[in-house]
């Protein structure tokens, strides 16, 4: 009975795996459709070199600021006796609760001259820091205090210390947030659009609201892919093979926090001004419209509408995607080799991929082959799983590595068929992680925007596209409420997330 | 001379009081360094005082001095990087993310390149091969992983180094030639060295001053040998190593106990006293006219030696360790000889 199980696992590992690369693939496809001289024609050019030097400015000055500022507030909360940590922590992890075009919407609320690269980096800071501050601070609260008490007995100074002994363990989670804030930047429309800031990304789009499908955003969009995969390139190179765990047994000794003394009061300047900027303006601002819009911006049959919507590819996305996910995650836990690692790396690739090129790629496949499904949800759903995979993949592989494959054999020997086992002891105990990744997929489909807008049926709104559709016309009033929706949906998961970085910590 | 001066210290985390008034002094021997080892069960406060002594932390109150320069007074310290002093903790914390060669020429000025001399000869000092430079920390056994750290904190010739609980990670056969190997070249090289463990016979055997503590204050300091047989109190004894503690009556150098007379060490003491032999002390022979007899009520039998649970005559029973060579029957009858004196502990213990 096992043996065949497998195999079926196996051939639909295989199966979503190839479907997970359909767009890279089309990508390339679409390239070489157009011919070589079209394709040059079409790469080089001043317009790709302008986009390229705006992406690659925006995400060279953006990904260092966002770990500076990551590092500095890592370590005012994780090792200095600054008043009130937790509520800091936890307002440094809130900012991810806001759609990054909600932020760039306040922005521009209260400043409206806000345009270009400076703006872009500024507001990108904002919206993405805290993917590098979950990860650093999470490091910082594990790192092993005796290594810089020995660095101290050996004659370096803090800074030094610092330097030489922090920094480079905190190596791979500035690595794996740096990638992060990196393929947001790359992938994201709506925070760029709204202050004028061309990237790949935005030109796309543009390319394709003016002329669908044409040779030209399809030649854009492999581009961006070669840039994403650059981008992955990079950071494995940087990150390297060492391992940095802790050697040695035992549990750590804590580390006492470091005294800020006289320095309290400006040092807690900085999580405040954080989070006044990053919380206090999307807050404010909302809060300004909703005040200015009063009763007539609650168009609840709208509103309603487009909640309804969200709520139906959400659930729909999140269930599908979970199920797509079983099969290889199941097979990495279980069956882990060669072949398995090549196949989950597929699933990977395809979740580093902008949203737009996803949908592009589905663009051209339905209109070349299956017309009949353009613009449907199906379409829009099979993109949301493309997109949202590793989400699903990387919690429902954590929740089946807690059912180890010995509670099975113990329900084996305790009288349980193999079925009844599976259902009795793995799937009850992968769960609760089911469940995260289905909750983590609805979020980024709730605040899907790019890719939803390109997919989305004729007249199928999300509060993402209404929100959208509402700023455009710059009716900022009438897009508040849904901006306050997709925020109150998103508050819980970054709550969930501050506690499992907690968790991970042994906390 | 006193090499390093601890003078009051106390220190406090929290409603906990880590250390409560300790002063300590450590001299410093002629030629070779000198070594103390610093003994006490798990949260006497022997750690607190490492860190102290290394700067990793203030103390509350209290002055540390080395070699004539304050290192301390109440939490005004001087921080760590400036002290020169040398630290191996228990499970080595060499950096995860540097080779050997990396990790011993962390705290030496110059590149790799310049300070490569300067780390095989290091290395060659702790006993490792040349060869192990260039491996990482996680490819070495435990007693590697202790040795290159000791390169480590040798290579900026400390004036003191304070080695924390450095053999506990090791297997019992590595551990005591580790410690004998690195007591040997810390001798050599004339750097004192205080020992922090909790482990009896590993101070006894490192350390030319042994310094007992218990609660966060210092119990009892002296030479190990002092120590070992003149112990303050029966709680000190026991603590370092078995001992059979007895109830006597002490007239003219002479207890008279369970055992019959015993010689004792304070021949001007009078009346009641508790009396100290250790095991080694007392040894069983067939039974003879006068002598004090025992039965035997269990032997359990261990190879090189056994342990023996006797009844005296007095109706109390005592454990003993006897060579297994000399196992005696379980219900028989043996005769008790003791050698050497027995200590009295002073009254009121």
């Amino acid at each position: 009975m096992r043996p065949t199980r497998n195999r079926w696992l196996a051939a639909a590992a295989l199966l979503i795996s190839l479907a997970a690369l359909t767009p890279l693939g089309i990508a390339g496809w679409a390239g070489a459709q157009a011919g070589w001289p079209t394709a040059i024609a079409l790469v080089f050019r001043p317009r790709v070199g302008e986009l390229l030097a705006n992406t690659a400015m925006l995400v060279v000055l953006t990904v260092p600021l966002c770990a500076g500022l990551a590092m500095a507030l890592a370590w005012l909360t994780e090792r200095s006796d600054l008043p009130g940590t937790p509520i800091w922590t936890w307002l440094a992890v809130a900012p991810l609760a806001v759609p990054a075009f909600v932020h760039s919407y306040a922005w521009v609320t209260v400043l409206p001259g806000l345009h270009g690269l400076p703006a872009g980096v500024m507001i990108s800071v904002f919206a993405y820091f805290s993917f590098l501050y979950l990860p650093v601070a999470a490091t910082l609260r594990r790192l092993d205090p005796a290594l810089e008490d020995i660095a101290a007995s050996l004659g370096q100074t803090p800074w030094q210390v610092f330097r030489r002994v922090v920094l480079p363990q905190l190596r791979l989670a500035l690595c794996g947030g740096g990638l992060l804030v990196g393929l947001h930047l790359m992938a994201e429309y709506g925070l760029f659009a709204m202050i004028r800031f061309d990237t790949f990304t935005t030109a796309i789009l543009d390319q394709f609201q003016s002329a669908y499908n044409g040779p030209a955003a399809n030649m854009l969009s492999c581009v961006l892919v070669l840039c994403c995969l650059g981008l992955l390139g990079l950071e494995s190179r940087v990150r390297g093979a060492a391992r940095y765990a802790r050697l040695g047994s035992g549990a750590a000794r804590t580390r006492p926090r470091t005294r800020l003394g006289a320095a309290t009061l400006p040092c807690l300047l900085l999580p405040a001004g954080v989070a006044a900027l990053t919380l206090g303006i999307p807050g404010a601002t909302l809060l300004r419209w909703l005040i200015a819009g009063g009763g007539a911006i609650w168009q609840f049959g709208e509103i309603g509408a487009a909640l309804a919507q969200t709520l139906l590819l959400a659930c729909a996305g999140g269930m599908l995607t979970v199920l797509a996910a079983i099969p290889m995650a199941w097979l990495s836990v279980r069956a882990p080799g060669h072949l398995q690692r090549i196949l989950e790396a597929c699933n990977y690739i395809v979740g580093a991929l902008p949203g737009v090129v996803v949908a592009l790629a589905l663009v051209f496949l339905t209109v070349r082959m299956a017309l009949p499904l353009y613009q449907t949800s199906v379409t829009i759903v099979a993109a949301y799983v493309l997109m949202f995979l590793p989400r699903a993949l990387l919690s429902l592989r954590a929740s089946i590595s807690q059912a180890p494959v010995e509670l099975e054999q113990a329900a084996a020997s305790l009288g349980r068929r193999p079925a009844a086992a599976l259902w009795a002891i793995t799937l009850r105990l992968a769960a609760p992680g089911a469940a995260a990744g289905m909750a983590l997929v609805a979020l980024g489909i709730t605040n899907e925007l790019t890719a939803t807008q390109m997919l989305a049926p004729t007249g199928t709104q999300t509060l993402a596209t209404a929100f959208w559709a509402h700023s455009s016309e710059i009716d900022y009033a009438a897009a508040a409420p849904y901006a306050v929706l997709m925020i109150l949906f998103a508050l819980p998961l970054t709550w969930l997330l501050h506690a499992q970085s907690l968790q991970a910590a042994g906390r | 001379m006193t090499f390093l001066g601890i003078d009051h210290v106390s220190k406090r985390y929290g409603t906990v009081l880590a250390l409560d008034g300790v002063s300590l002094g450590v001299s410093l021997g002629v030629a070779a360094g000198s070594r103390t080892a610093i003994v006490g069960p798990s949260g006497s406060g022997k750690t607190t005082l490492l860190r102290l002594i290394a700067g990793f932390e203030a103390p509350d109150t209290g002055r540390i001095v080395l070699d004539g320069e304050l290192l301390a007074d109440g939490a005004a310290a001087m921080p760590a990087f400036r002290r020169g002093v040398g630290v191996v903790m228990q499970d080595g914390a060499l950096f995860p993310h540097l080779d050997v060669a990396e990790n011993i020429g962390f705290g030496l000025p110059g590149n790799l390149r310049g300070q490569a001399a300067r780390i095989a000869e290091l290395l060659g000092m702790v006993g490792l091969p040349i060869a192990m430079a260039s491996r990482r920390p996680d490819a070495l056994s435990g007693g590697q992983q202790q040795r290159v750290a000791l390169a480590r904190a040798l290579a900026r010739k400390p004036r003191l180094m304070l080695l924390d609980e450095p053999f506990s990670a090791l297997d019992t056969g590595l551990r005591a030639a580790t410690r004998k190997a690195v007591a040997t070249l810390l001798a050599d090289a004339g750097i004192a060295t205080i020992l922090v463990t909790h482990d009896q016979t590993e101070a006894l055997s490192f350390a030319d001053q042994v310094a007992v503590m218990g609660g966060g204050r210092l119990l009892q300091v002296g030479a190990p040998r002092e120590l070992y047989l003149r112990p303050l109190t029966p709680m000190i004894a026991s603590f370092l190593g078995e001992a059979i503690i007895l109830p006597a009556t002490l007239a003219d150098g002479v207890a008279d106990c369970a055992l019959g007379p015993v010689a004792v060490d304070d021949a001007r003491r009078q009346g009641a006293a508790d009396i100290l032999l250790r095991p080694e002390q007392v040894s069983l022979a067939a039974p003879t006219p006068g002598a004090a007899l025992a039965q035997v009520l269990d032997c359990d039998f261990a190879g090189p030696a056994c342990a023996v649970t006797l009844r005296l005559q007095s109706g109390e029973t005592v454990a003993l360790r006897q060579p297994g060579i000399a196992a005696p029957d379980i219900g028989a009858t043996v005769a008790i000889m003791v050698h050497g004196t027995a200590h009295a502990f002073a009254a009121g213990d």
